[in-house]
């Protein structure tokens, strides 16, 4: 050992520690990066030069059609014709960009388009960001009172509201509410006086909502013919989504139910709207609805479109909720029972809560499909944004070689901001709902 | 009960709160509301019907159809009748479903590879091909390739071709024909005879392999025996098979089978966009086996290759085929598109048969029965397949 000790005495052998020195120029920064990610292997080097040079090519050729060789402005198609107009006719977007944004609806009427909008994005936005609080007055607004406000604010409100419909309604309020009243006063498994408050606020919500809706805030009524691009797109989306869940939701409990026919019921509705494609389905909805229906009863074109695209998308909802359901150990249940809790208190309180963060990527994968989806309304006639797009190529005062292109552009990177931001925030939500004990 | 629990039988409820009487009164309820309905639902049509002057039925389908289709793969002419027009749908939307299934899966497997690269580049080019594609919706896709794309291609007479066999113009794709000769079925009998002896060959190098350890090249040799036989056959008869090469003329390409722009279009979307799903499908398949998986055969010994082939893939394809098998039902669904364009698929030529003679209902009963065919025989095989591919468990 005295030996080793004594060596470091010698000239040779450092005596303090060496200073670190930076990585190599070849490992790190750029270079080692790329040396890493592009040029491992003279084969993946290869690669890297074909698809780079792919990828350059496409961005540049996206670029010059869109942007260098592009025409910004002009008032009819004479400006896209010509040696310099190979690119974009924007000058087309601008012109009918307010009729690919609100189809027909009268002009002085859209800034109630706007304001729904407006409303709309201002209630949602707080609703999707986790950290901000007041989340269940925010639903309550969203679920509850944004719809009939929309309803009125689009249509114009001031419903006829007769008598038929008064009966009608009201029937429908009393088969709910005396079954209600009963229970609670001959039966005694409600209280009566819980029975007696559920039921006027049955009732009473529902006298209101109509009476709200009958009434004339002085706003010119445009029917729903009126309304197209991508103010119909959204409706239809929005509807089906809304629709979708608590059906999808109701679906999937009864395919697991242990009652056979409710069972049966859910398993064939179920398989029936995802076995056929949403084209037949909306073609079932405009033509043989009507034919099931009582003579003489006639019904808006749209809500038509709106029943199919529902019945279609609750299905899938369905089959998504269940894949969550089937996640949740049979514990969970068997611990609820134990400490008394009923089917639906289960459900509400304990199943339903885990089951539906466990597939909110599902869910939100079925939305950005639906969304997808609503551009074959077009083909039942209505004007949403794809079927309004392709009315403008066709209008003689824009024809031009390059209309097609640009229409269908425009359409397709407005789809793809929409369905893109999805599937964005699923990915955020997935991370915020990750609570590490998944298993 | 041996068990004393001072309690004698179960607790005294009331009749409604038993669940047995509840589940009873609930399905009857459900029952009754399903029959008023569909009862409500029946007579309403028959009524709806009669007032229209629609005879229900089947009839229909035997009167003269008055209208021609594009694209047809049996004969077909205005005087056929409508159950023909519609024959002729289901074996188009057939037709595509195949051809897209088989585009979409290559293009998909490649690209859900690539996306998995280490290499940067060819990841970032996957990954933007597939956030594209899959999030513009497919019936935009397919406008584009029929307006923008295939309306760009030249005309035919400048159509480009790959060697002189297929052409592509804004006409479409103009195949080679195959003109049957005498004794060409013998060609098919030795593709028969081709597969069967590949299976023979396949079991016999397994049970090789069992028993000696060593290894037979079932792929190569199978990839020559498929290909070898039927060539052999094709050269020992003499060539009985022809080939009709498609001619440009001055304004249309000549001879060859031509598959409409409509055909094209549709096929390119559907491969496209679909791919872009089964893409992620792989990627996750393959990110879902495990890499101690990998590991363990590296230090088994086994190289890249065979590590990949012999003991990710069959794991990953474990994971792959359930959604994958939807996927290919969304394809064979979404080919219903081109109703849009004008291509006689099924929905299309019922469609049109519905506009002519007004049999809505039958039309939908015609249309949901086909795909629900559709759907449950490809179900019933995946999930035979998947069956067959499942881990064998405890």
């Amino acid at each position: 050992m005295s030996d080793i000790h004594s060596q470091r005495d010698l000239a040779y052998v450092r005596t303090e520690e060496a200073p670190a020195m930076p990585a190599p120029l070849t490992v790190s920064g750029p270079i080692g990066w790329m040396r890493e990610n592009l040029f491992p292997t003279p084969i993946n080097a290869l690669m890297s030069l074909i698809f780079g040079a792919l990828l350059l090519y496409v961005i540049w050729i996206t670029l010059e059609w869109s942007v260098f060789n592009a025409v910004w402005s002009g008032e009819d198609r004479s400006a896209c014709i010509g040696d310099g107009a190979h690119g974009a006719c924007w000058a087309m977007a601008r012109a009918k960009f307010g009729q690919w944004m609100y189809g027909f609806y009268p002009f002085t009427e859209r800034w109630r388009v706007d304001v729904v909008g407006i409303v709309g994005v201002l209630a949602l936005v707080p609703m999707m960001m986790p950290s901000l609080p007041y989340k269940r007055l925010n639903g309550i607004f969203l679920l509850g009172i944004y719809p009939v406000l929309t309803l009125i604010m689009l249509t114009g409100g001031h419903f006829d509201i007769g008598l038929s419909t008064w009966l009608t309604v009201g029937a429908f309020v009393a088969a709910i509410v005396i079954p209600i009243l009963l229970l609670g006063f001959v039966a005694k498994i409600i209280q009566p006086s819980h029975a007696l408050i559920a039921s006027a606020a049955i009732a009473g919500g529902v006298a209101l909502l109509l009476i709200i809706m009958s009434i004339d805030f002085g706003l010119p009524y445009v029917e729903t013919s009126k309304w197209g691009g991508l103010l119909l797109t959204l409706v239809v989306a929005v509807t089906g989504i809304v629709a979708s869940l608590p059906i999808g939701v109701l679906l999937a409990l009864g395919r697991r139910s242990s009652m056979p026919v409710v069972k049966l019921f859910s398993v064939a509705f179920i398989e029936l709207w995802r076995g056929v494609p949403l084209i037949t389905v909306l073609f079932m909805a405009s033509v043989v609805l009507p034919l099931f229906l009582p003579p003489g009863t006639s019904f808006d074109k749209l809500l038509r479109a709106l029943i199919g695209v529902a019945l279609f998308s609750s299905a899938y909802m369905a089959e998504v909720v269940r894949g969550g359901l089937q996640a949740i150990p049979k514990g969970q249940t068997e611990a609820a029972q134990a400490l008394g809790l009923t089917y639906w208190q289960n459900m509400g309180l304990i199943t339903l809560p885990q089951a539906l963060k466990l597939v909110i990527p599902g869910i939100v994968n079925s939305f950005i499909g639906l969304f997808k989806d609503t551009v074959l309304v077009g083909i039942i006639g209505l004007y949403d944004l794809l079927l309004i797009v392709q009315a403008a190529n066709t209008d003689q005062k824009w024809v031009a070689p390059q209309t097609h292109s640009t229409g269908f552009f425009f359409a397709a990177a407005v789809f793809w901001i929409f369905c893109f931001g999805m599937s964005r925030y699923s990915m955020f939500m997935e991370r915020q709902l990750d609570t590490g004990h998944k298993n | 009960m041996s068990v004393t629990t001072g309690i004698d039988g179960p607790p005294k409820v009331a009749f409604f709160n038993d669940p047995r009487v509840r589940s009873i009164g609930v399905q009857a309820i459900l029952i009754a509301v399903i029959i008023f309905f569909g009862w409500q639902m029946v007579q309403n049509t028959l009524t709806n019907l009669e007032r229209a002057n629609i005879a229900s039925g089947w009839g229909f389908l035997n009167t003269t159809a008055g209208f021609d289709l594009s694209f047809t793969l049996i004969p077909y002419s205005e005087s056929s009748t409508y159950g023909r027009a519609i024959t002729v749908g289901v074996l188009n939307t057939l037709l595509i479903a195949f051809c897209g299934i088989i585009t979409a899966t290559i293009i998909g497997f490649i690209v859900g590879v690539m996306r998995l690269s280490k290499n940067w580049l060819v990841a970032k080019v996957a990954e933007i091909y597939i956030e594209i594609a899959r999030n513009v919706p497919l019936l935009v896709q397919m406008f584009i390739w029929y307006k923008v794309v295939l309306a760009a291609l030249p005309s035919p007479r400048e159509a480009w071709s790959i060697g002189g066999t297929v052409f592509l113009s804004n006409r479409g794709i103009t195949i080679p024909k195959f003109i049957w000769g005498d004794g060409a079925w013998m060609i098919a009998v030795a593709v028969i005879a081709a597969i069967v002896g590949i299976v023979f060959l396949r079991n016999w190098a397994h049970k090789r392999q069992e028993a000696t350890g060593e290894q037979f090249p079932v792929f190569l040799t199978s990839l020559g025996i498929l290909f070898g036989l039927p060539l052999l056959t094709y050269f020992a008869l003499g060539a009985p098979v022809e080939f009709e090469f498609a001619e440009q003329g001055n304004f249309n390409l000549r001879g060859g089978v031509g598959l409409v722009p409509e055909f094209a279009a549709l096929y390119f979307a559907l491969s496209v966009y679909t791919a872009s799903f089964i893409a992620e499908i792989v990627r996750s398949g393959i990110l879902a086996v495990n890499r101690g998986q990998t590991e363990a055969s590296y230090a088994l010994g086994l190289r890249p290759n065979p590590a990949l082939r012999l003991v990710v893939i069959p794991q990953a394809m474990r994971v792959i085929i359930p959604p994958l098998a939807s996927q290919y039902l969304n394809l064979t669904k979404n080919s219903s598109l081109a109703v849009a364009i004008g291509f006689p698929e099924l929905v299309a030529a019922g469609g049109t048969v519905m506009n002519q003679s007004g049999q809505a209902v039958e039309i939908i009963v015609i249309w949901m029965a086909v795909y629900l065919t559709i759907s449950l025989l490809t179900s019933a095989f995946m999930n035979w397949f998947n069956s067959r591919m499942k881990l064998v468990e405890r």
